[in-house]
């Protein structure tokens, strides 16, 4: 079998990450199945993410896989120098493949190049996070039993957000139409805006919440960090303004599901969880029956 | 009357005659074909007179013909360059030089937190624009432009 590696949401053509959510809706029904039996995984964390490390562990174990690895690089050989070269090249022959997060930007294409097994990417730097990406695409299908037509909201830090935009990119295959409402310090970049524009589909922009909510069939909350603005007085301005509350929810769309990548501070009032359009700790769940479904792929295994 | 004493460097014999590269540029054009470690004789001349570029520089490489792979590959730098390919005196070819699909080991990505700035990890990019030149980072997906190009 040829390695294949996860990388970029990219790397996989719309029919195999239609094929990848169809296998984690097998394992939604039925997740503990042995089929790692006998591999093992190695996780490497250079950098720490509790939630990505126990959702890939424990989409690993229900499949009956053996994990090796580490959750930060102190705990390394990096702490001697090592090179992520040469890191990559001696965890290859120990396993049979590696999921790992890296704080540079790249690295993941890198290691995927120079391991004998292939890679999945838990988080490059600011760059890809494909498994995020499937998981959101999971839930949006499951609670909107479709990915065709949608109206897709983004809130919050839209500059930076990795998850976003690369979510935003995963959608455009599937006619959606984006709401951007973000302040403007953190707006959505224009190349993301052009890349919409290519494909000729459409989006709004808004500096706040209005009613216009009511339109939607998914918001993607996501977290407006201080320490993005350069002005800490911008900040105080906005930091109340991107927050959503039980009381706004009234008019929206029965259909209407919130997510959020996690972890969240205050951009989710907690008056929201109880709202059964609140979906965000479901969305996190899903993270364990698509990891388990990508493991699967990577590794020619079929059920 | 003694005659003044002149170099003979008009005309190569065999060879390719690289021309109207821009004179800013002529050590990089060098630098990427790797001239510096030619045996073959090698002239050039800088900062002469053209009506389209200002100041631009020329290269004769005696015995030396490029495939078009290693020649498209100075077009980052020298994107109107024209080669004349001689035998015998006489230029038997003219081309001109194409921005390549990829750029592999030339340029060098601007994004500080790319993989390719920390390790060993010889830079390739997709040409996403030819016009005025973007490069896409293979490893981590960030476009390299012309203002901040630089030639490793």
């Amino acid at each position: 079998m040829k390695k294949r590696s996860l990388v970029s949401i990219d790397d996989f053509s719309t029919e195999e990450i239609l094929k990848v959510l169809d296998l984690a809706v097998e394992f939604e029904k039925q997740p503990v199945r042995k089929l790692l039996e006998g591999k093992i995984i190695a996780t490497l964390f250079f950098e720490p993410s509790t939630r990505t490390r126990l959702s890939f562990e424990s989409a690993i174990n229900r499949l009956g896989g053996k994990i090796v690895g580490f959750s930060d690089s102190s705990s390394s050989s990096v702490s001697k120098g090592e090179t992520l070269h040469d890191t990559i090249k001696m965890v290859s022959s120990y396993c049979d493949l590696i999921v790992m997060r890296h704080p540079i930007e790249g690295s993941a294409r890198f290691a995927s190049e120079v391991a004998s097994v292939p890679v999945i990417n838990a988080g490059d730097g600011a760059n890809q996070h494909p498994t995020q990406t499937i998981l959101d695409l999971y839930s949006i299908r499951k609670t909107q039993g479709k990915l065709d037509d949608l109206n897709i909201f983004m809130v919050g830090d839209l500059k930076y957000g990795r998850t976003v935009h690369s979510l935003m990119m995963a959608m455009s295959r599937w006619n959606t139409t984006f709401n951007f409402i973000a302040p403007e310090e953190l707006k959505m970049p224009d190349e993301f805006k052009l890349y919409l524009d290519n494909l000729g589909l459409k989006y709004y922009e808004h500096s706040d919440f209005t009613d216009i909510i009511s339109r939607a069939d998914i918001i993607y909350m996501t977290r407006v960090q201080k320490e993005r603005f350069s002005d800490p007085m911008e900040y105080e301005k906005v930091k109340n303004v991107y927050v959503l509350r039980n009381s706004m929810l009234e008019n929206t769309k029965p259909n209407m599901r919130i997510l959020h990548p996690l972890p969240r501070v205050n951009e989710i009032h907690t008056d929201v969880d109880s709202n059964p359009k609140a979906y965000y700790f479901e969305q996190a769940l899903n993270g364990v029956y698509t990891r388990q479904a990508i493991l699967c792929t990577l590794l020619g295994i079929k059920i | 009357m003694k005659e003044p004493k002149q170099l003979s460097v008009s005309a190569i014999q065999n060879g390719t005659v690289i021309d109207h590269i821009p004179a800013k540029n002529l050590f990089k054009v060098i630098q990427i074909l790797g001239l510096d470690r030619f045996d073959n004789q090698i002239t050039f001349g800088t900062n002469l007179e053209s009506k389209k570029l200002g100041k631009k520089a020329i290269i004769k490489i005696s015995g030396k013909y490029f495939a078009d792979d290693d020649i498209n590959r100075i077009a980052l730098v020298a994107p109107d360059a024209k080669l004349n390919i001689i035998k015998d005196y006489e230029v038997i070819e003219k081309k001109v030089v194409e921005v390549p699909d990829t750029i592999t080991g030339i340029a060098r990505c601007v994004n500080p937190k790319c993989i390719t700035n920390f390790e060993s990890v010889t830079t390739r990019f997709k040409v996403v624009s030819k016009k005025n030149v973007a490069l896409k980072c293979y490893y981590c997906e960030k476009i390299t432009n012309q203002e901040n190009l630089q030639i490793i």
